[in-house]
Protein backbone atom coordinates (compact mmCIF):
# COMPACT_ATOMS: atom_id res chain seq x y z
CA UNK A 1 0.00 0.00 0.00
CA UNK A 2 1.43 3.38 -1.30
CA UNK A 3 0.09 5.44 1.54
CA UNK A 4 1.72 8.43 3.09
CA UNK A 5 0.49 8.00 6.67
CA UNK A 6 0.73 11.36 8.48
CA UNK A 7 -1.02 10.85 12.11
CA UNK A 8 -0.17 14.48 13.57
CA UNK A 9 -2.28 16.26 10.37
CA UNK A 10 -4.96 16.93 13.05
CA UNK A 11 -2.98 19.89 14.34
CA UNK A 12 -2.11 21.08 11.14
CA UNK A 13 -3.81 24.30 9.61
CA UNK A 14 -6.45 23.99 7.11
CA UNK A 15 -5.45 24.85 3.71
CA UNK A 16 -7.58 28.23 3.81
CA UNK A 17 -7.96 29.52 7.04
CA UNK A 18 -5.89 29.70 11.02
CA UNK A 19 -7.61 26.56 12.11
CA UNK A 20 -6.61 23.31 12.56
CA UNK A 21 -8.69 20.25 11.04
CA UNK A 22 -8.97 19.37 15.11
CA UNK A 23 -10.49 22.53 15.45
CA UNK A 24 -12.97 21.10 12.46
CA UNK A 25 -13.51 18.06 14.00
CA UNK A 26 -14.44 19.39 17.59
CA UNK A 27 -17.22 21.92 15.49
CA UNK A 28 -18.05 19.10 13.80
CA UNK A 29 -18.90 16.98 17.01
CA UNK A 30 -20.58 19.87 18.49
CA UNK A 31 -23.04 19.99 15.82
CA UNK A 32 -23.13 15.81 15.84
CA UNK A 33 -24.20 16.04 19.50
CA UNK A 34 -26.10 19.12 19.11
CA UNK A 35 -28.32 18.09 16.37
CA UNK A 36 -28.64 14.35 18.43
CA UNK A 37 -29.71 15.92 21.69
CA UNK A 38 -31.96 17.87 20.75
CA UNK A 39 -33.91 15.32 18.04
CA UNK A 40 -33.65 13.23 20.86
CA UNK A 41 -35.53 15.44 22.85
CA UNK A 42 -38.27 16.08 20.01
CA UNK A 43 -38.51 12.66 19.78
CA UNK A 44 -38.54 11.27 23.38
CA UNK A 45 -41.55 13.64 24.15
CA UNK A 46 -43.52 13.07 21.01
CA UNK A 47 -42.74 9.98 20.40
CA UNK A 48 -44.35 9.10 24.43
CA UNK A 49 -47.73 11.43 23.65
CA UNK A 50 -48.18 9.53 20.24
CA UNK A 51 -47.54 6.26 21.38
CA UNK A 52 -49.60 6.97 24.60
CA UNK A 53 -52.40 7.54 22.21
CA UNK A 54 -52.57 4.38 20.38
CA UNK A 55 -53.13 3.21 23.07
CA UNK A 56 -56.65 5.22 24.24
CA UNK A 57 -59.97 3.76 23.50
CA UNK A 58 -60.89 6.47 20.56
CA UNK A 59 -60.80 5.16 16.89
CA UNK A 60 -59.78 8.39 15.83
CA UNK A 61 -57.13 8.74 18.06
CA UNK A 62 -55.58 5.81 17.26
CA UNK A 63 -55.58 6.11 13.62
CA UNK A 64 -54.45 9.55 13.89
CA UNK A 65 -51.30 8.03 16.01
CA UNK A 66 -51.17 4.98 13.46
CA UNK A 67 -50.86 7.41 10.54
CA UNK A 68 -47.75 9.38 11.92
CA UNK A 69 -46.23 6.11 12.98
CA UNK A 70 -46.71 4.75 9.11
CA UNK A 71 -45.81 8.34 7.15
CA UNK A 72 -42.14 8.64 9.32
CA UNK A 73 -41.48 4.66 9.33
CA UNK A 74 -41.87 4.24 5.79
CA UNK A 75 -39.88 6.91 4.13
CA UNK A 76 -36.29 6.35 4.23
CA UNK A 77 -34.23 9.07 6.63
CA UNK A 78 -32.37 10.87 3.76
CA UNK A 79 -35.28 11.34 1.51
CA UNK A 80 -37.06 12.60 4.53
CA UNK A 81 -33.71 14.96 4.92
CA UNK A 82 -34.64 16.70 1.48
CA UNK A 83 -38.23 16.38 1.68
CA UNK A 84 -37.47 18.67 4.80
CA UNK A 85 -35.09 20.74 3.32
CA UNK A 86 -36.63 21.58 -0.26
CA UNK A 87 -39.67 20.30 0.00
CA UNK A 88 -41.78 21.44 2.92
CA UNK A 89 -40.52 25.09 2.32
CA UNK A 90 -42.37 25.61 -0.69
CA UNK A 91 -45.54 24.32 0.55
CA UNK A 92 -45.55 26.64 3.18
CA UNK A 93 -48.04 29.74 3.10
CA UNK A 94 -46.09 32.66 0.42
CA UNK A 95 -44.48 35.35 3.67
CA UNK A 96 -43.61 31.70 5.40
CA UNK A 97 -41.63 30.09 2.55
CA UNK A 98 -39.65 33.31 1.59
CA UNK A 99 -38.95 33.63 5.39
CA UNK A 100 -37.70 30.27 5.89
CA UNK A 101 -35.71 30.13 2.94
CA UNK A 102 -34.18 33.67 3.08
CA UNK A 103 -34.08 34.86 6.64
CA UNK A 104 -34.65 31.88 8.81
CA UNK A 105 -31.58 31.27 11.21
CA UNK A 106 -29.39 28.13 11.47
CA UNK A 107 -31.97 26.52 8.91
CA UNK A 108 -29.88 23.85 8.14
CA UNK A 109 -29.26 22.76 12.35
CA UNK A 110 -33.56 23.37 12.32
CA UNK A 111 -34.09 21.20 9.64
CA UNK A 112 -32.70 18.36 10.69
CA UNK A 113 -33.16 18.12 14.17
CA UNK A 114 -36.61 18.20 12.98
CA UNK A 115 -36.57 15.64 10.79
CA UNK A 116 -34.64 13.15 12.70
CA UNK A 117 -36.55 14.27 15.71
CA UNK A 118 -39.57 13.64 13.83
CA UNK A 119 -38.43 10.30 12.01
CA UNK A 120 -37.21 9.00 16.20
CA UNK A 121 -40.51 10.06 17.49
CA UNK A 122 -42.34 7.37 15.00
CA UNK A 123 -40.30 4.70 16.44
CA UNK A 124 -40.21 5.71 19.77
CA UNK A 125 -44.22 5.49 19.40
CA UNK A 126 -44.13 2.44 18.56
CA UNK A 127 -42.31 1.22 21.28
CA UNK A 128 -44.05 3.26 23.93
CA UNK A 129 -47.72 1.61 22.44
CA UNK A 130 -46.16 -1.66 22.48
CA UNK A 131 -44.54 -1.00 26.57
CA UNK A 132 -48.01 -0.17 27.51
CA UNK A 133 -50.02 -3.17 25.90
CA UNK A 134 -47.64 -5.88 27.26
CA UNK A 135 -49.18 -4.80 30.89
CA UNK A 136 -51.27 -6.76 32.17
CA UNK A 137 -54.36 -5.68 31.43
CA UNK A 138 -55.49 -6.01 35.22
CA UNK A 139 -52.69 -2.88 35.89
CA UNK A 140 -55.77 -0.58 33.84
CA UNK A 141 -58.33 -1.94 36.00
CA UNK A 142 -56.28 -1.59 39.43
CA UNK A 143 -55.77 1.80 38.31
CA UNK A 144 -58.97 2.87 37.00
CA UNK A 145 -60.78 1.08 40.40
CA UNK A 146 -58.54 3.24 42.64
CA UNK A 147 -60.56 6.16 41.37
CA UNK A 148 -58.02 7.61 38.90
CA UNK A 149 -58.91 8.90 36.00
CA UNK A 150 -57.61 7.70 32.92
CA UNK A 151 -54.31 10.25 32.84
CA UNK A 152 -53.75 9.76 36.52
CA UNK A 153 -53.53 6.17 35.31
CA UNK A 154 -51.45 6.66 32.19
CA UNK A 155 -49.52 9.11 34.75
CA UNK A 156 -49.01 7.12 38.17
CA UNK A 157 -49.37 3.49 37.05
CA UNK A 158 -48.95 2.55 33.37
CA UNK A 159 -46.20 4.67 31.82
CA UNK A 160 -43.78 4.48 34.73
CA UNK A 161 -43.64 0.32 34.27
CA UNK A 162 -43.73 0.86 30.41
CA UNK A 163 -40.89 2.84 30.12
CA UNK A 164 -39.05 0.81 32.39
CA UNK A 165 -39.97 -2.30 30.22
CA UNK A 166 -38.79 -0.28 27.06
CA UNK A 167 -35.38 0.68 28.26
CA UNK A 168 -33.36 -2.08 26.13
CA UNK A 169 -35.32 -0.66 22.32
CA UNK A 170 -35.01 3.06 23.92
CA UNK A 171 -31.39 2.39 24.12
CA UNK A 172 -30.63 1.43 20.91
CA UNK A 173 -33.00 4.12 19.28
CA UNK A 174 -31.09 6.71 21.48
CA UNK A 175 -27.86 5.32 20.29
CA UNK A 176 -29.48 5.41 16.71
CA UNK A 177 -29.90 9.36 16.72
CA UNK A 178 -26.40 9.91 17.28
CA UNK A 179 -25.27 7.62 14.04
CA UNK A 180 -28.78 8.92 11.96
CA UNK A 181 -27.94 12.23 12.53
CA UNK A 182 -24.68 11.71 9.94
CA UNK A 183 -27.59 12.03 7.41
CA UNK A 184 -27.71 15.85 8.34
CA UNK A 185 -24.56 16.20 6.02
CA UNK A 186 -26.89 15.88 2.83
CA UNK A 187 -28.17 19.46 3.76
CA UNK A 188 -25.13 20.47 4.54
CA UNK A 189 -25.24 20.50 8.77
CA UNK A 190 -21.79 21.61 9.56
CA UNK A 191 -21.67 18.20 11.46
CA UNK A 192 -18.81 15.41 12.03
CA UNK A 193 -20.14 13.39 8.69
CA UNK A 194 -19.78 16.96 6.62
CA UNK A 195 -16.52 18.04 8.18
CA UNK A 196 -14.71 14.60 7.60
CA UNK A 197 -15.47 14.76 4.19
CA UNK A 198 -14.09 18.19 4.42
CA UNK A 199 -11.36 17.38 5.98
CA UNK A 200 -10.51 14.72 3.37
CA UNK A 201 -10.35 16.22 0.73
CA UNK A 202 -8.57 19.05 1.76
CA UNK A 203 -6.25 17.03 3.61
CA UNK A 204 -5.76 14.05 1.43
CA UNK A 205 -4.98 12.09 4.73
CA UNK A 206 -8.42 10.35 4.15
CA UNK A 207 -8.09 7.24 6.50
CA UNK A 208 -6.49 9.09 9.44
CA UNK A 209 -9.73 10.93 8.55
CA UNK A 210 -12.01 8.27 9.30
CA UNK A 211 -10.80 6.88 11.47
CA UNK A 212 -10.82 9.80 13.93
CA UNK A 213 -14.59 9.91 12.60
CA UNK A 214 -15.25 6.47 13.00
CA UNK A 215 -13.70 7.03 16.95
CA UNK A 216 -15.98 9.78 17.65
CA UNK A 217 -19.35 8.35 16.64
CA UNK A 218 -18.28 5.64 18.55
CA UNK A 219 -17.85 7.44 21.81
CA UNK A 220 -21.03 9.16 21.14
CA UNK A 221 -22.88 5.98 20.93
CA UNK A 222 -21.07 4.26 23.81
CA UNK A 223 -21.99 7.09 26.01
CA UNK A 224 -25.29 7.03 24.89
CA UNK A 225 -25.47 3.01 25.97
CA UNK A 226 -23.73 4.08 29.27
CA UNK A 227 -26.19 6.78 30.30
CA UNK A 228 -29.52 4.11 29.33
CA UNK A 229 -27.66 1.42 31.60
CA UNK A 230 -27.16 3.83 34.33
CA UNK A 231 -30.93 5.22 34.16
CA UNK A 232 -32.00 0.82 34.03
CA UNK A 233 -30.07 0.50 36.69
CA UNK A 234 -31.68 3.42 39.01
CA UNK A 235 -35.43 2.64 38.31
CA UNK A 236 -35.08 -0.95 38.73
CA UNK A 237 -37.93 -2.62 40.47
CA UNK A 238 -37.08 -4.61 43.43
CA UNK A 239 -38.36 -8.21 42.88
CA UNK A 240 -40.13 -7.52 39.76
CA UNK A 241 -39.56 -10.21 37.26
CA UNK A 242 -40.28 -8.87 33.92
CA UNK A 243 -41.75 -12.62 32.57
CA UNK A 244 -45.58 -12.46 34.45
CA UNK B 1 -76.37 -0.18 48.39
CA UNK B 2 -75.49 -2.62 45.34
CA UNK B 3 -78.79 -2.96 42.38
CA UNK B 4 -78.33 -4.51 39.62
CA UNK B 5 -81.83 -4.63 37.54
CA UNK B 6 -81.84 -6.11 34.13
CA UNK B 7 -78.21 -5.75 32.89
CA UNK B 8 -77.59 -7.20 29.13
CA UNK B 9 -74.03 -7.18 27.59
CA UNK B 10 -72.57 -8.71 24.61
CA UNK B 11 -69.51 -8.74 22.81
CA UNK B 12 -70.78 -8.27 19.30
CA UNK B 13 -72.90 -11.44 19.05
CA UNK B 14 -71.83 -13.24 22.44
CA UNK B 15 -74.50 -12.57 24.98
CA UNK B 16 -71.92 -12.54 28.12
CA UNK B 17 -74.36 -11.08 30.49
CA UNK B 18 -78.44 -11.87 30.14
CA UNK B 19 -80.62 -10.31 31.87
CA UNK B 20 -78.98 -10.00 35.28
CA UNK B 21 -80.85 -8.58 38.36
CA UNK B 22 -79.33 -8.84 42.21
CA UNK B 23 -79.33 -6.67 44.90
CA UNK B 24 -76.72 -6.22 47.98
CA UNK B 25 -77.61 -4.20 50.93
CA UNK B 26 -75.85 -2.81 53.28
CA UNK B 27 -74.09 -4.80 55.44
CA UNK B 28 -74.40 -7.80 53.21
CA UNK B 29 -72.49 -10.34 52.13
CA UNK B 30 -72.65 -12.09 48.64
CA UNK B 31 -70.86 -14.96 46.79
CA UNK B 32 -71.30 -15.02 43.38
CA UNK B 33 -69.84 -18.79 41.95
CA UNK B 34 -70.04 -20.70 38.69
CA UNK B 35 -68.08 -22.36 35.96
CA UNK B 36 -65.67 -20.71 34.60
CA UNK B 37 -67.32 -18.36 31.59
CA UNK B 38 -70.47 -17.94 33.66
CA UNK B 39 -70.14 -14.40 33.30
CA UNK B 40 -69.62 -13.94 37.20
CA UNK B 41 -66.03 -11.67 36.73
CA UNK B 42 -67.62 -10.07 33.98
CA UNK B 43 -70.86 -9.03 36.39
CA UNK B 44 -68.84 -7.93 39.32
CA UNK B 45 -66.73 -5.53 37.01
CA UNK B 46 -69.89 -4.13 35.60
CA UNK B 47 -70.61 -3.02 39.19
CA UNK B 48 -67.67 -0.22 39.18
CA UNK B 49 -68.10 0.18 35.77
CA UNK B 50 -64.53 -1.26 34.54
CA UNK B 51 -66.88 -3.07 32.34
CA UNK B 52 -69.68 -1.42 30.10
CA UNK B 53 -73.04 -3.29 29.57
CA UNK B 54 -75.61 -2.08 26.79
CA UNK B 55 -78.52 -2.24 28.50
CA UNK B 56 -80.36 -2.44 32.29
CA UNK B 57 -78.93 -0.08 35.29
CA UNK B 58 -76.72 -0.84 38.00
CA UNK B 59 -77.30 1.61 41.01
CA UNK B 60 -74.36 1.93 43.66
CA UNK B 61 -75.50 4.02 47.15
CA UNK B 62 -78.17 5.69 44.26
CA UNK B 63 -75.96 6.65 41.90
CA UNK B 64 -76.01 5.46 38.03
CA UNK B 65 -72.63 3.27 37.23
CA UNK B 66 -71.84 4.22 33.52
CA UNK B 67 -74.60 6.90 32.82
CA UNK B 68 -73.10 9.74 31.09
CA UNK B 69 -73.61 12.22 34.20
CA UNK B 70 -72.02 10.15 36.55
CA UNK B 71 -68.79 10.97 37.52
CA UNK B 72 -66.98 7.37 36.84
CA UNK B 73 -63.81 8.02 38.75
CA UNK B 74 -65.68 9.36 41.75
CA UNK B 75 -68.07 6.74 42.10
CA UNK B 76 -65.06 4.29 41.93
CA UNK B 77 -63.11 5.79 44.16
CA UNK B 78 -65.75 5.17 46.97
CA UNK B 79 -65.72 1.28 45.63
CA UNK B 80 -62.75 -0.76 46.82
CA UNK B 81 -62.01 -3.54 44.18
CA UNK B 82 -59.30 -6.83 44.54
CA UNK B 83 -58.39 -8.35 41.60
CA UNK B 84 -57.19 -12.38 41.08
CA UNK B 85 -53.98 -11.40 40.08
CA UNK B 86 -53.43 -8.71 43.09
CA UNK B 87 -52.75 -5.90 40.94
CA UNK B 88 -50.17 -3.90 43.00
CA UNK B 89 -48.60 -1.16 41.19
CA UNK B 90 -45.26 -2.95 40.93
CA UNK B 91 -42.81 0.15 40.62
CA UNK B 92 -43.95 1.45 44.26
CA UNK B 93 -43.15 0.23 47.34
CA UNK B 94 -46.08 -0.88 49.51
CA UNK B 95 -46.40 2.02 50.91
CA UNK B 96 -46.74 3.90 48.35
CA UNK B 97 -49.17 1.20 46.77
CA UNK B 98 -51.37 2.18 50.01
CA UNK B 99 -51.19 6.17 49.88
CA UNK B 100 -51.08 6.96 45.97
CA UNK B 101 -55.08 6.49 45.89
CA UNK B 102 -55.33 8.33 48.98
CA UNK B 103 -52.82 11.57 48.06
CA UNK B 104 -53.81 11.43 44.20
CA UNK B 105 -57.86 10.88 44.89
CA UNK B 106 -59.07 11.64 48.26
CA UNK B 107 -56.20 14.71 48.83
CA UNK B 108 -55.10 13.26 51.75
CA UNK B 109 -51.68 15.26 53.19
CA UNK B 110 -48.53 12.66 52.83
CA UNK B 111 -48.46 12.39 56.89
CA UNK B 112 -52.78 11.40 57.24
CA UNK B 113 -52.14 8.89 53.80
CA UNK B 114 -49.43 7.14 55.81
CA UNK B 115 -51.29 6.91 58.81
CA UNK B 116 -54.21 5.33 57.67
CA UNK B 117 -51.90 2.92 55.27
CA UNK B 118 -49.83 1.81 58.22
CA UNK B 119 -52.67 1.20 60.17
CA UNK B 120 -54.26 -0.60 57.94
CA UNK B 121 -51.13 -2.53 57.38
CA UNK B 122 -50.69 -3.75 60.61
CA UNK B 123 -54.38 -4.63 60.48
CA UNK B 124 -53.82 -7.47 57.28
CA UNK B 125 -50.69 -8.72 59.46
CA UNK B 126 -47.93 -7.01 57.22
CA UNK B 127 -46.31 -4.04 59.37
CA UNK B 128 -42.66 -5.57 59.10
CA UNK B 129 -43.08 -5.27 54.83
CA UNK B 130 -43.86 -1.21 54.92
CA UNK B 131 -40.83 -0.48 52.64
CA UNK B 132 -40.71 -3.68 50.37
CA UNK B 133 -42.06 -3.90 46.90
CA UNK B 134 -44.93 -6.05 45.66
CA UNK B 135 -42.52 -8.60 44.06
CA UNK B 136 -40.65 -9.41 47.36
CA UNK B 137 -43.40 -10.92 48.91
CA UNK B 138 -45.66 -13.43 48.57
CA UNK B 139 -48.83 -14.16 46.64
CA UNK B 140 -51.11 -14.03 49.96
CA UNK B 141 -49.05 -11.48 51.33
CA UNK B 142 -49.47 -9.54 47.84
CA UNK B 143 -53.21 -9.92 48.09
CA UNK B 144 -53.47 -8.67 51.73
CA UNK B 145 -51.66 -5.65 50.39
CA UNK B 146 -54.37 -5.25 48.27
CA UNK B 147 -57.48 -5.82 50.33
CA UNK B 148 -55.56 -2.55 52.52
CA UNK B 149 -54.39 -0.89 49.83
CA UNK B 150 -58.69 -0.44 48.76
CA UNK B 151 -59.78 -0.17 52.51
CA UNK B 152 -57.32 2.96 52.58
CA UNK B 153 -59.79 4.98 50.47
CA UNK B 154 -62.83 3.99 52.93
CA UNK B 155 -64.92 2.49 50.47
CA UNK B 156 -68.57 2.16 51.13
CA UNK B 157 -68.56 -1.71 49.85
CA UNK B 158 -65.68 -4.14 48.58
CA UNK B 159 -65.96 -6.29 45.41
CA UNK B 160 -63.64 -9.40 45.55
CA UNK B 161 -63.02 -10.54 42.26
CA UNK B 162 -61.76 -14.34 42.42
CA UNK B 163 -58.98 -13.05 45.10
CA UNK B 164 -58.00 -16.15 46.25
CA UNK B 165 -58.07 -18.08 42.27
CA UNK B 166 -54.20 -17.37 41.81
CA UNK B 167 -52.80 -18.01 45.26
CA UNK B 168 -50.92 -21.26 45.98
CA UNK B 169 -53.37 -23.47 48.81
CA UNK B 170 -51.20 -22.70 51.80
CA UNK B 171 -52.00 -18.75 51.04
CA UNK B 172 -55.49 -18.93 50.87
CA UNK B 173 -56.84 -18.75 54.40
CA UNK B 174 -54.19 -15.82 55.27
CA UNK B 175 -56.55 -13.84 52.91
CA UNK B 176 -59.83 -15.16 53.65
CA UNK B 177 -59.14 -14.55 57.24
CA UNK B 178 -59.07 -11.28 56.53
CA UNK B 179 -62.25 -11.17 54.21
CA UNK B 180 -63.89 -13.06 56.71
CA UNK B 181 -62.91 -10.27 59.45
CA UNK B 182 -64.13 -7.53 57.51
CA UNK B 183 -67.29 -9.10 56.93
CA UNK B 184 -67.98 -9.67 60.73
CA UNK B 185 -67.38 -5.86 60.94
CA UNK B 186 -70.28 -5.06 58.77
CA UNK B 187 -68.85 -4.09 55.39
CA UNK B 188 -70.88 -4.34 52.40
CA UNK B 189 -69.28 -7.26 50.48
CA UNK B 190 -69.60 -8.65 46.59
CA UNK B 191 -67.32 -12.03 46.04
CA UNK B 192 -66.97 -13.99 42.87
CA UNK B 193 -65.32 -17.00 45.26
CA UNK B 194 -65.30 -20.87 44.83
CA UNK B 195 -63.91 -20.70 48.72
CA UNK B 196 -67.64 -22.85 50.01
CA UNK B 197 -66.49 -22.52 53.28
CA UNK B 198 -65.95 -18.76 53.20
CA UNK B 199 -69.82 -18.77 51.89
CA UNK B 200 -70.59 -20.84 54.59
CA UNK B 201 -68.97 -18.72 57.14
CA UNK B 202 -70.02 -14.99 55.96
CA UNK B 203 -72.63 -14.79 53.00
CA UNK B 204 -75.99 -13.82 53.54
CA UNK B 205 -76.47 -14.91 50.39
CA UNK B 206 -75.25 -16.70 47.28
CA UNK B 207 -75.47 -15.97 44.03
CA UNK B 208 -74.96 -18.97 41.34
CA UNK B 209 -74.48 -18.22 37.20
CA UNK B 210 -73.84 -20.13 34.53
CA UNK B 211 -73.56 -18.66 30.84
CA UNK B 212 -74.64 -15.22 31.50
CA UNK B 213 -77.66 -16.14 33.49
CA UNK B 214 -78.30 -15.41 36.96
CA UNK B 215 -79.79 -18.82 37.82
CA UNK B 216 -79.70 -19.22 41.74
CA UNK B 217 -80.24 -16.26 43.90
CA UNK B 218 -80.32 -17.77 47.35
CA UNK B 219 -80.13 -17.33 50.93
CA UNK B 220 -76.99 -19.26 52.16
CA UNK B 221 -79.33 -22.13 53.60
CA UNK B 222 -81.24 -22.19 50.97
CA UNK B 223 -78.82 -22.41 48.66
CA UNK B 224 -76.14 -25.61 50.32
CA UNK B 225 -79.73 -27.08 51.57
CA UNK B 226 -81.39 -27.58 48.80
CA UNK B 227 -80.27 -25.61 45.59
CA UNK B 228 -83.41 -25.41 43.15
CA UNK B 229 -81.48 -26.14 40.05
CA UNK B 230 -79.94 -29.52 38.65
CA UNK B 231 -77.01 -27.32 37.01
CA UNK B 232 -76.16 -25.42 40.60
CA UNK B 233 -76.24 -28.88 41.59
CA UNK B 234 -73.94 -30.61 39.69
CA UNK B 235 -71.57 -27.36 39.91
CA UNK B 236 -71.70 -27.83 44.36
CA UNK B 237 -71.14 -31.66 43.84
CA UNK B 238 -68.11 -30.92 41.97
CA UNK B 239 -66.74 -28.32 44.23
CA UNK B 240 -67.21 -29.68 47.59
CA UNK B 241 -66.75 -33.53 46.45
CA UNK B 242 -62.96 -32.46 46.65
Amino acid sequence: MDYHWNWGIFFVQVQNGDETYLDWLINGFGWTVAVSVSAWIIALSLGSVIGTLRTTTRPWVVMLGNTWVECFRNVPLLVQMLLWFFVVPELLPKDLSMWVKQDMPAKEFITATLCLGLFTSARIAEQVRAGIQSLPRGQHYAGMAMGFTTPQTYRYVLLPMAFRIIIPPLTSEFMSVFKNSSVAFAISVLELTFVSRQMQEDSEQGIETYVAVTALYFLCAFIANRVMSFIDKRTRVPGYVSAK
Amino acid sequence: MIEISHVNKHYGAFQVLTDCSTTVAKGEVIVVCGPSGSGKSTLIKTVNGLEPFQSGTIMVDGISVGAPSTDMPKLRARVGMVFQNFELFPHMSITENLTIGQIKVLNRSKEEAMATGLKLLDRVGLKAQAAKFPGQLSGGQQQRVAIARALSMNPICMLFDEPTSALDPEMVNEVLDVMVELAHEGMTMMCVTHEMGFARKVANRVIFMDQGHIIEDATKDDFFGTPRGERAQQFLSKILSH
